[in-house]
């Protein structure tokens, strides 16, 4: 028996096959947009980094050696050392346990917070949405980096605050997509067979509503990885947050970029590109992860 | 077909790549259309039909393609012209009406300009005159008022009229072939009739051929001059409407007929010949004078809808528009009873009420005022969001309309099923949960291996048992049936309905069964009530009122089916 909607040109749906395994199905995936697979290969690359990287490193990251100082890429130094004569290969490798850890606390936090406060607004309405709503336009008026500065500057210089910074200028965009989707499907066919199941609202919202919009969230904060990523850096960057010594990729830029104009460029540059990496394979990330997370798409 | 057909397939075969390789979608068909002829395609879901269309018009999506054969039209083969002779094909020599006409109109352009676009595009019209041509256009497909109508925006306009317009866009280049892909779906029967009558007439008038793609037999003779009927893929009979109907000669086009619910036929007569019939259920009619009280008693039950406020945008702006618009009344005041072991049907036509009734009853929406007394309880007291928490929830229960919509896709078939009793039963653990759960599927003919898969993992049958099992797992006292089967072919609505009444007797309960197809109702319910603008417009046996109407309304409203000659 075929399942075909009327409306649509022909969605050619036959026997539905039996369930496959979620590895079979990223392998098709992958298969299907070898982009993804680059991008999944790249976070592999990051996550064995963050769990390996300060363990697996040639030198320690720490150690200045001042007779080595400011020495370009060589077998060595893969890529050179810094004014203190520090490996950066080993501070770059070392900085992406600091700086994805404060990209994930960060993206969680926001998940949890914005994404319940926009399901509740989208799926009750009323005052939860007004009150939603407005939270949401009032951290949209601000530039939202001189805002996460300005959270950093008073809540004091530590990781802790610049994950809080970097999940409340988030918020609005979590608490948006949130409602939107939750929105669509308050009156969806399923969750008035749901209630008539007697489940109450509350349930409703956590049962119905939240696993039906997992995917687009996901597909959410794959991006706002990157985003956070570059946030952190961005305040390391400008002097907040991570202090000096720690190896993190914004401050090494920072402490490279006034050797670029003598022509010490790697010490800016590695990190840099780690940076860039980093954001570029969270962004395509998501479109993989939609077609992992999505059930629709398994088959 | 003595000359060579205006529109000539010849052993057209269209492939699809798909995850599992390549599918065929249609397999080496023949249809030929003659000039001034109406054929009509017939199938069900997924027999080809649309397909075959969009290949004659070359918009197939990307990954589908003509493997093989060749479409002829006039003298030009259309699998091997180039996109800008189609492009000049499409609209001026073949044009194509879809299923929803709101679908198919800018929402945001008046309908008069949209009219125009197509004129000017083809040449048909200058600048000067474009106006003139499309109140014309208007005039000729039976819109009354048309220089008014030149300045309304599609959602100013019904459903019929909005297909009106998309007839006056097809027609408008004066084209050879129409391909009108089911026209009628999603329209009320006496819309339907409308706007099925106005095509005849016009291609009549103009010489046109038409190919008539549907799902509907009853439509399909009454409308054509030729009938295909296609099954997966292929042709499997081409005859003429008059002798196809009379004198099927292919097992599938006798099975087809023998599903469509007509006028004195049972319920059991739908079934093939060939499936094993469970031994017939004594229909037990509920006594007119039955003693006992109604299960459900419904009293001057209304609905009001607060109106959008009129006035200037300035005024809105600054709040000063009048509130002393009147509420608009979805529901206008209406009594019923629903006894015991009885199925109640409630039609009507789109916005007639029945739905927003059957939300009211079924106590998923608040009445503005009147009464909802369930088994001596007035359940319209209580509010709406609390009476899911409420034991009587387990005894009103609901199959709802859309069977893919109604099934959250992220639950397997089990968990869906068992959501009721989770939350309402009193039944614990795995295992006498899977027990009951595969119990519940048995009783609705559903596979057992088949539970543990997801929504999108079934088809539309298997999809409307799970919502079946899901309303009787709490055995209710009540199941309201909101168009159940109008989402399914006529052969899985066959079955469906069948099950339905099985269930009914078997586990004693009253069915409130909403619907637009009197036919479906002729076959299921014991009382009818006919429904128009929030009234009730006639109700009695269902003997009564679809065999002998009282009311004007309901007469026109049975005169507007179309019937296949039997």
């Amino acid at each position: 028996m075929n399942d075909m909607s009327k409306v649509e040109p022909p969605p050619l749906r036959f026997e539905a096959p039996p369930s496959t395994s979620l590895l079979a199905h990223a392998r098709h995936i992958v298969s299907e947009n070898p982009v993804t697979g680059l991008a999944f290969g790249l976070f592999a690359l990051i996550l064995f980094a963050a769990i390996f990287g300060p363990s697996i490193v040639p030198y320690d990251p720490l150690a200045s050696n001042t007779n080595s100082a400011l020495q370009g890429p060589s077998a060595a130094h893969w890529f050179g050392t810094d004014q203190l004569g520090r490996d950066i290969f080993s501070r770059v490798v070392a900085a992406t346990r600091l700086d994805f850890t404060i990209a994930v606390a960060s993206v969680a936090l926001v998940f949890l917070l914005g994404g319940l406060a926009g399901v509740a607004a989208g799926f009750f309405g009323g005052w939860v949405d007004t009150i939603v709503g407005r939270v949401a336009d009032t951290i949209m008026a601000f530039p939202l980096f001189v805002l996460a500065m300005g959270i950093v500057a008073a809540l004091g210089n530590s990781v802790t605050n610049i994950v809080i910074a970097t999940a409340i200028i988030n918020f609005p965009l979590y608490a948006r997509v949130a409602r939107a989707e939750a929105n669509v499907r308050r009156e969806a066919g399923f969750v008035q067979a749901a209630r008539l199941s007697g489940n109450s609202e509350w349930r409703l919202l956590l049962t119905q509503i939240v696993p039906n919009i997992m995917p687009i969230m996901a597909v959410q904060m794959s991006l706002t990885m990157g985003y956070a990523i570059l946030n952190a850096a961005g305040l390391s960057f400008i002097g907040l947050g991570v202090r000096p010594p720690t190896p993190e990729w914004g401050i090494m830029v920072a402490e490279g970029a006034s050797f670029i104009v003598s022509g010490e460029w790697w010490i800016a540059f590695f990190p840099g590109l780690a940076l860039m990496t980093a954001v570029f394979c969270f962004n395509l990330l998501g479109d993989g992860v939609r077609d992992l997370v999505d059930p629709q798409r398994r088959n | 077909m003595t000359a060579k057909p205006l529109l000539d397939i010849k052993n057209l075969t269209v492939e699809f790549a798909t995850r599992r390789g390549t599918v065929q979608a249609v397999k080496s068909i023949d249809i030929g259309v003659g000039k001034g002829e109406t054929v009509a395609i017939v199938g069900e879901s997924g027999s080809g039909k649309s397909v075959t269309s969009y290949a004659v018009v070359r918009i197939l999506d990307r990954a589908g393609r003509v493997a093989e054969g060749s479409i002829g039209f006039s003298g030009i083969d259309l699998v091997g012209a180039s996109e800008a002779q189609m492009r000049d094909l499409r609209g001026r020599e073949i044009s194509m009406i879809f299923q929803n006409p709101r679908a198919a109109l800018n929402p945001i352009r008046k309908v008069g300009k949209q009219i125009e676009d197509v004129l000017l595009q083809h040449v048909q019209a200058t600048r000067a005159t474009a106006r003139a041509k499309a109140i014309e256009a208007l005039e000729k497909v039976r819109i009354a008022r048309p220089e008014e109508r030149y300045d309304a925006y599609p959602f100013e306009l019904s459903g019929g009229m909005c297909q009106r317009i998309v007839i006056a866009l097809a027609l408008a280049c004066q084209p050879q072939l129409l391909i009108a892909d089911e026209p009628t779906t999603g329209l009320d029967v006496t819309t339907q009739k409308a706007v099925m009558d106005l095509i005849v007439e016009l291609t009549r008038e103009r010489g046109m051929s038409t190919i008539l793609i549907t799902h509907d037999l009853g439509l399909a003779a009454a409308y054509s001059d030729k009938v295909v009927v296609m099954e997966k893929g292929r042709v499997v009979e081409t005859a003429a409407a008059a002798e196809i109907f009379c004198n099927p000669q292919h097992p599938y086009t006798r099975r087809l007929m023998q599903a469509t619910p007509r006028v004195g036929m049972a319920l059991r007569d739908l079934l093939p010949e060939a499936a094993a019939k469970p031994p017939a259920v004594p229909r037990i009619l509920a006594a007119a004078g039955n003693a006992a009280a109604p299960l459900l008693r419904v009293e001057n039950l209304v609905k009001e809808y607060p109106r959008p406020a009129t006035g200037s945008l300035l005024a809105k702006l600054i709040g000063k528009a009048e509130p002393e618009n009147p509420a608009f009344r979805a529901v206008d005041g209406i009594s019923f009873e629903v006894r015991r072991g009885e199925t109640l049907g409630l039609v009507g036509e789109s916005g007639c009420g029945k739905s927003t009734t059957s939300m009211m009853v079924n106590r998923l929406l608040d009445p503005t005022s009147g009464r909802i007394v369930f088994d001596g309880q007035d359940i319209g007291a209580i509010p709406a969001k609390q009476f899911a928490l409420t034991p009587l929830r387990r005894r009103i229960q609901m199959v709802f309309q859309d069977p893919t919509d109604s099934l959250n896709p992220r639950f397997t078939a089990e968990r869906a099923i068992l959501d009721p009793i989770l939350r309402m039963g009193s039944l614990k653990g795995r295992d006498a949960l899977r027990a009951r759960c595969e119990e519940l599927a048995t009783l609705v003919g559903l596979p057992i291996e088949l539970i543990d898969r997801f929504p999108h993992q079934l088809s539309g049958g298997q999809k409307a048992r799970v919502g079946i099992a899901r309303a009787i797992a709490l055995e209710p006292d009540l199941v309201i049936l909101d168009e159940p089967t109008a989402a399914l072919d006529v052969s899985v609505q066959a079955v469906v309905l069948n099950l339905l009444e099985e269930l009914k007797q078997r586990l004693r309960m009253s069915y409130i069964f909403v619907s637009h197809d009197l036919n479906v109702v002729r076959l299921l319910c014991d009382r009818v009530i006919v429904m128009r603008t929030g009234e009730i417009v006639e109700q009695g046996t269902a003997e009564e009122v679809l065999g002998a109407p009282q009311a004007e309304y309901t007469r026109e409203l049975l005169t507007a089916i179309p019937h296949p000659p039997l």
